[in-house]
């Protein structure tokens, strides 16, 4: 795989103490805010292809060259050795399942201009599958993704403390995490963390819509109901389930992205709220 | 013998039979089945052990030869759903071949469509289940995602109860005559009627004093 570059540093807080703003300081981060008083749909992703932006489909791997994917720009595996070593390898087998390239597909859909990459974490069976699927999250936030897809979730209680402090690392070095919710009355992780953007499914068929939901802890709703997804052997099926909401929304960030690099995911969610079809986006 | 298995033996003499449980995961498969009018439902129970899925109970097409077939735990969209702990519902199947021989093969039946959904309970992912072309009347909405999530919530206690007979029954099996003693007077205990249990029950609780009484003799 042609390794991701490594995101440049936007601030290095090596001229500040480290939480604290002397009055002195106050100028040295100045932050230029150009958004319109009143942010719309169109100032937000108007025009956007998502060109430039690093998606991470962390999933079952992607069929690459589907005609729904287009061109992946790297994929990796993640594989518990026999001696219980996870290890990163160059991806050879593309999906194992059809499920990564459906998620895939659905970005491409929205973002046409986005830079794909998989991270396979899924498909060696259930046992030691909660750890790879942490090690590959690492991996991926390591290689500063501007956009990581998790349509999948861990009922483990043992992962969630390492799962919270990783989501909290991706947030603050500007990955944003988009994660599945489950439509089912249980604990798990990582999408219940606040500095993630979790995502839910609403029935309606407009790939854009999507709602910001004043209930937490799932935050937006995106459309995840009879969507045609891409499946493996360059097919097309009819799919439900919030694994297909959550590329929806990870495709309405990319754009967002794309057009506002500078939005820390903070910004970025402040301006899915204004934006969201129950707010202010539906004009 | 540690308190934790003389408590997992004596349950197995009270808690009904693995046959009964089986009779309730049954039922569920059957109702989920006329519910969506759906030609079959199945649900996998994982074997942690091996790392597969079981079936452990069929309604529908296939159903007098399937329950104990077995198949990897990462193979096709059962597999998905249990690592994923996410439902999936999957319609036009048919355009997958490769899907549509990995199903043939375990289960002699291909589906065009496919609602599957994860049996978690507490922390664990017990297994999956699966509901084989719904009736396609009504195109698939949250109403239904939300039903089968009802019947996978039923599925899971059962599946737990049958686990928990399971590793009791092994217990006792395992743990020699003391424990499978107390687990017989137990289960006797629970088939007597009002008039024989209470002359018994008074004995029992005699002996419960005796061995409570902090005196040696």
């Amino acid at each position: 795989m042609a390794q991701p570059e490594q995101k440049p540093e936007r601030y290095t807080g090596e001229t500040l103490p480290a939480w604290s703003l002397p009055a002195a300081a106050s100028e040295e981060i100045g932050v230029v805010v150009e958004w319109p008083e009143r942010v719309t749909r169109d100032w937000a992703l108007g025009g956007s292809t998502g060109a430039g932006i690093r998606v991470c489909i962390l999933d079952s791997g992607v069929q690459p060259d589907h005609p729904l994917v287009g061109s992946l720009e790297g994929a990796v595996a993640l594989r518990k050795t026999e001696e219980g070593e996870i290890v990163v390898e160059d991806d050879t087998e593309g999906d194992l399942c059809g499920h990564g390239t459906a998620c895939a597909g659905i970005v491409r859909s929205l973002a046409p201009d986005c830079r794909l990459f998989s991270v396979r974490v899924l498909g060696a069976g259930f046992k030691g599958s909660g750890a790879v699927l942490l090690e590959g999250l690492r991996w991926a936030i390591g290689q500063g993704f501007d956009v990581i897809n998790m349509s999948l979730s861990t009922t483990k209680k043992q992962f969630s403390g390492l799962l919270h402090e990783l989501a909290d690392s991706a947030y603050f070095r500007r990955s944003v995490l988009v994660a599945s919710a489950h439509n089912m009355p249980v604990e798990s992780y990582p999408w219940r963390f606040s500095s993630v953007i979790s995502v839910g499914s609403h029935e309606e068929q407009d790939p854009r819509t999507f709602f910001y939901n004043p209930s937490p802890p799932v935050e937006f709703f995106a459309r995840g109901v009879n969507v045609d997804v891409a499946w493996l052997g360059g097919a097309k099926i009819r799919s439900s389930g919030n694994s297909f909401a959550t590329p929806h929304m990870s495709g309405i960030c990319t754009l967002i992205l794309a057009k506002h690099p500078e939005l820390t995911p903070f910004q970025l969610k402040s301006i899915l709220y204004l934006t969201a079809s129950n707010v202010g986006g539906a004009e | 013998m540690s308190d934790n298995e003389l408590r997992a033996a004596v349950s197995a003499g009270v808690m009904s039979a693995e046959s009964e449980h089986r009779a309730l995961l049954q039922s569920i498969v059957e109702v989920a089945r006329a519910i969506f009018s759906a030609k079959a439902a199945s649900i996998f129970l994982h074997d942690e052990e091996t790392d597969e899925l079981v079936f452990e109970a069929v309604a529908g097409e296939g159903s007098d030869s399937l329950v104990g077939t077995r198949f990897p735990s990462s193979t096709g969209v059962a597999g998905w759903v249990l690592v994923t702990r996410q439902p999936l519902v999957i319609d036009d199947l048919e355009q997958d071949p490769r899907h549509a021989r990995e199903t043939a093969e375990s289960t002699g039946y291909v589906p065009r469509a496919m609602m599957s959904v994860p049996l978690l309970h507490d922390e664990r992912a017990l297994g999956v289940l699966n509901v084989l072309d719904r009736s396609q009347e009504v195109e698939f909405s949250l109403g239904q995602m939300e039903l089968l999530g009802l019947f996978a919530n039923q599925a899971a206690i059962a599946l737990d109860l049958l686990q928990r007979a399971r590793h009791a029954q092994a217990v006792l099996t395992q743990s020699g005559s003391d424990a499978g003693a107390i687990a017989r007077i137990a289960a006797a205990l629970e088939d007597l009627d009002e008039e024989q249990r209470e002359p018994v029950l008074r004995l029992l609780s005699a002996l419960d004093d005796v061995l409570r009484a902090d005196v040696s003799f």
